[in-house]
């Protein structure tokens, strides 16, 4: 008799049939949509980025950062730096801002680890802190007020200004679809269940001999990298950096917290789902300004003390649905299959 | 003589420093539970202040009359109300919930009184100086300021650990089951901790409102120093937070004089330091 | 004309989570009386003891004190009412002192005989260690804090959870030597034990539970020690 572990289900391949066809509807958005529809469409992508990186961190590995804006400026600036100072292409400043982030991201972690559960969380927004101060000191890249990008480094990307829309808009897309399929995969490996134990009780996993502190570490090194990829992107579609807006806890931390939390924390869609909770909300309220952070916050609030799981938890309690084949069965195979 | 005056500037906004920071302190320890959005209500206090000094027409130090009683409200009902059902051992509620609180009281408070900055006029006391010694002033409000920072702790240590009611927030934060065998309802002693620890941001944002500047928007800088003063200090020990209080103040006293810019960075780099160095704090109360 | 009895637990079914621990029990005790609870690891005597004091919240009939229903209160309402709980491995405030812990047993304000300087009398040794902190104490003498603490609050009901546990035989005899005094003062005292002979000295009535059942009750002249083994192990 063997043992398999499958892990579709029938609302997964429902799920990911609908995701196909999303996804070839975005990729061919340059030719049925204006260019605010895709400055807009990127906009979320980022959003969702970045939401389900924090989600990974905060709702898998159980490390609640109120910092990853510290990333997401230091991919910005580093952007900046590596095209205006090193003259590589923008685009290959991407992944090479991410990379360079991920070792910056060693000492922070190997430093920000040292604090536990409420006090890790606020170590991370004073690092991010530290990192907007010590921007706003070099003055070759603007000091406090920051500084544009070139525009002949912004031309170089491509020969004409449709084509350039249409380059930034699908690395916005598959940067997210990257990050998406990266979490899938890690969630599907051994690294996945190794997660999953750790968010359900972190001693048992302990027990189980899950290296927990070296798992929590990848994760965040990890989480890095990818958050700072999404900020040398989010600063390259702007042209812009300061200080303040790269490392803006509103923009960066709160609003993607909040995405996390209402969508639904711990579960991949749930970033998905928040996100266009969120854009729909900004969408229609957005001229109320102050009062609308203010309902947000409210909102978190509830669903935190009434709904913890989320829109996402609620369906999935409601219905079993998952759109991502990530719940593992184990399949017997002589007497057909007996639910883990 | 410069390096005096800076040093003794540093001591004395580290005061202000240790009481941002003493109301962390004794939330964490009675309830484990860190509120981000304290800072938000150093300055929700430093607000009404405003209102009350505007409407009766008092002084600054007189509101606290009125500031006080009614923050230590505000904490009770928070904590009996919503606080409370945060409480437990998942981590992510009462942080998302606070960090909510945090957005709502920032926007609350610039929907009110906009972006604004505002300050306190508490009169003469303002510009009056003392003379220490030749070439070395300190002014009277700092003094002052100073001088009520360590009564309030030396109050708050007084309450912890030679009253019914501190002897109720420590046996709760050992062991809140076996409290309620004392007869002790957790959510009334819970709120009562958040009370006192809001009396305490109370009379910080008073201070703090006297002091310098403030809007809507300062509320995270000063939870961040509060918290930097409760770990370079040492958690668990009230006289610790004061002493981290002070060397923060110190910290960022040298780093203005070496350069304006470099003030809070200074102050950030020294609590990194202790946290590479001695991550358990300066002065930690080791708790059996 | 039989008096109600201070205690009277019916029909009791506790849950720890979704596990059942105690099935339909039925339990007695008199003011003044002292009746011990006694069985194997697991037959649901702190269950007992927990749903009893407000810890394990049941259906509230189901416990019923000096006539009152308390089986829905909260645990701090029950020791408002008169009901102390000395818990299982003693469970001493390890920040406070000897003194601190006495003290806050007596927070409830309860009128009544007992207060710190006849803790101290009753327990001399715990005066000479007043101020230390109560984790620097010995076994013995923990309990001895545990049992002094449960006493401040002056209460109608005592109820001891296993207060032999991990203690020397000499140590229980001594701590069992005090149970006389307590109760002739009239509070009644629930033993919880495993140290059947020290039990059966003190108390008048004996409960034997077995899988959350009680498997025998009477008096413990009436019992012979077969009928406990039997009730005890469940052969």
């Amino acid at each position: 008799m063997s043992v398999r572990v499958v892990f579709a289900s029938h609302s997964s391949r429902v799920g990911m049939a609908l995701c196909a066809l999303v996804l070839v509807a975005l990729a061919t958005a340059p030719f049925w949509g204006g260019r605010d529809d895709l400055l807009l469409l990127s906009q979320i992508y980022a959003y969702v980025a970045l939401a389900s990186l924090w989600n990974l961190l905060a709702g898998y590995a159980g490390l609640v950062s109120v910092g990853q804006q510290a990333y997401v400026g230091l991919g910005g600036y580093l952007l900046f730096a590596l095209s205006i100072f090193a003259g590589i292409s923008p685009l290959w400043a991407i992944p090479l801002a991410g990379i360079i982030a991920a070792g910056v991201a060693v000492p922070v972690a190997m430093l920000v680890f040292r604090l536990r559960g409420h006090y890790f969380a606020i170590g991370t927004w004073i690092v991010a802190e530290v990192f907007r101060l010590l921007a706003s000191q070099v003055s070759l890249l603007g000091g406090g007020s920051g500084t544009s990008l070139p525009a002949s480094i912004f031309i170089a990307i491509a020969p004409t200004r449709q084509l350039r829309d249409f380059t930034i808009y699908w690395i916005a897309l598959a940067l997210v679809v990257a990050v998406l399929g990266f979490i899938v995969l890690l969630l599907r490996s051994r690294y996945g269940l190794a997660l999953k134990a750790i968010r359900d009780s972190e001693l048992a996993a302990i027990c189980n001999g899950v290296d927990v502190k070296r798992t929590k570490f990848m994760v965040y090194i990890v989480t890095a990298f990818g958050t700072a990829m999404v900020g040398a992107l989010i600063f390259l579609q702007k042209l812009r950096i300061s200080p303040d807006a790269a490392f803006s806890v509103n923009d960066w931390t709160a609003f993607v917290i909040f995405i996390t939390v209402i969508g639904g924390i711990g579960r991949i869609e749930g970033p998905i789902v928040g996100t266009i909770v969120f854009f729909v909300l900004r969408q229609t309220l957005a001229d109320l300004g102050t009062l609308y952070l203010l309902m947000l916050g409210a909102v978190a609030i509830v669903v935190m003390l009434a709904a913890p799981k989320g829109i996402w938890g609620l369906i999935v309690e409601r219905f079993g649905w998952q759109v991502f084949p990530l719940e593992r069965r184990v399949v017997l195979d002589d007497r057909g299959a007996a639910r883990e | 003589m410069d390096w005096i005056n800076v040093i003794l500037q540093g001591v004395l906004v580290g005061g202000l420093y240790a009481m941002f920071a003493a109301g962390l302190s004794l939330i964490f320890g009675v309830m484990r539970l860190v509120n981000i959005a304290h800072g938000d209500l150093i300055v929700l206090a430093a607000y009404l202040a405003l209102v009350v000094t505007e409407t009766l027409g008092i002084g600054p130090l007189a509101s606290l009359i009125v500031v006080v009683p009614l923050m230590a409200l505000i904490g009770y009902a928070l904590q009996r109300f919503v606080l409370n059902r945060t409480l437990g051992d998942d981590l992510l509620p009462p942080l998302l919930v606070t960090f909510g609180l945090s957005v709502i009281i920032q926007n609350g408070l610039l929907t009110l009184f906009t972006a604004d900055s505002r300050k306190l006029q508490a009169g003469d006391i303002e510009v009056a100086t003392i003379r220490l010694v030749d070439g070395v002033n300190i002014g009277a409000l700092p003094l002052l300021q100073f001088v009520v920072a360590i009564a309030v702790i030396a109050a708050l240590q007084f309450v912890f650990y030679r009253t019914a009611l501190g002897r109720a927030f420590r046996a709760t934060a050992d062991d809140p089951a076996v409290a309620q065998l004392m007869g002790l309802d957790n959510r009334h002693v819970f709120a009562l901790a958040k009370a006192l620890s809001l009396a305490v941001v109370a009379i910080a944002g008073v201070f703090l409102a006297v002091r310098a500047n403030f809007d809507p928007t300062i509320g995270p800088a000063r939870l961040i120093f509060g918290f930097e003063a409760v770990i370079i200090g040492g958690l668990g020990s009230l006289w610790g937070t004061l002493a981290g209080g002070l060397i923060l103040g110190v910290a960022q006293a040298i780093g203005a004089y070496l350069d304006p810019g470099w003030q809070i960075l200074a102050g950030h780099l020294a609590f990194l330091v202790v946290l590479a160095v001695r991550p358990e704090g300066l002065f930690p109360k080791v708790r059996t | 004309m039989p008096e109600a009895p201070l205690l009277a637990v019916r029909a009791l079914d506790a849950f720890y989570g979704d596990i059942q621990a105690l099935f339909g029990v039925a339990m007695e005790v008199a003011a003044g009386e002292a009746v011990a609870v006694i069985g194997a690891n697991g037959a649901g005597k702190s269950a007992l003891l927990k749903s009893i004091a407000g810890l394990i919240r049941v259906r509230p009939d189901a416990v019923v004190f000096d006539g009152a229903p308390i089986g829905g209160l909260p645990a701090h309402a029950v020791a408002a009412r008169g009901i102390a709980l000395v818990p299982e491995g003693r469970a001493l405030f390890a920040s406070l002192s000897v003194e601190e812990n006495l003290l806050i047993g007596g927070q409830l304000g309860r009128p009544g005989p007992w207060s710190l300087p006849r803790i101290f009398e009753m327990f001399p040794v715990l005066a000479e260690r007043r101020q230390m902190p109560s984790t620097a104490l010995s076994g013995g003498q923990q309990q001895m804090v545990a049992i002094g603490r449960a006493l401040m609050s002056n209460p109608k009901l005592l109820l001891c959870d296993e207060i032999s546990l991990g203690l020397a035989p000499i140590v229980v005899r001594d701590i069992y030597a005090r149970l006389p005094a307590i109760l002739e003062v009239g509070v009644a005292v629930v033993l919880v034990e495993q140290d059947i002979v020290q039990a059966l000295k003190v108390a008048q009535r004996v409960y034997c539970l077995q899988e959350g059942r009680v498997a025998l009750a009477g008096a413990a002249s009436d019992l012979t020690r077969e009928q406990i083994a039997a009730a005890y192990f469940g052969v």
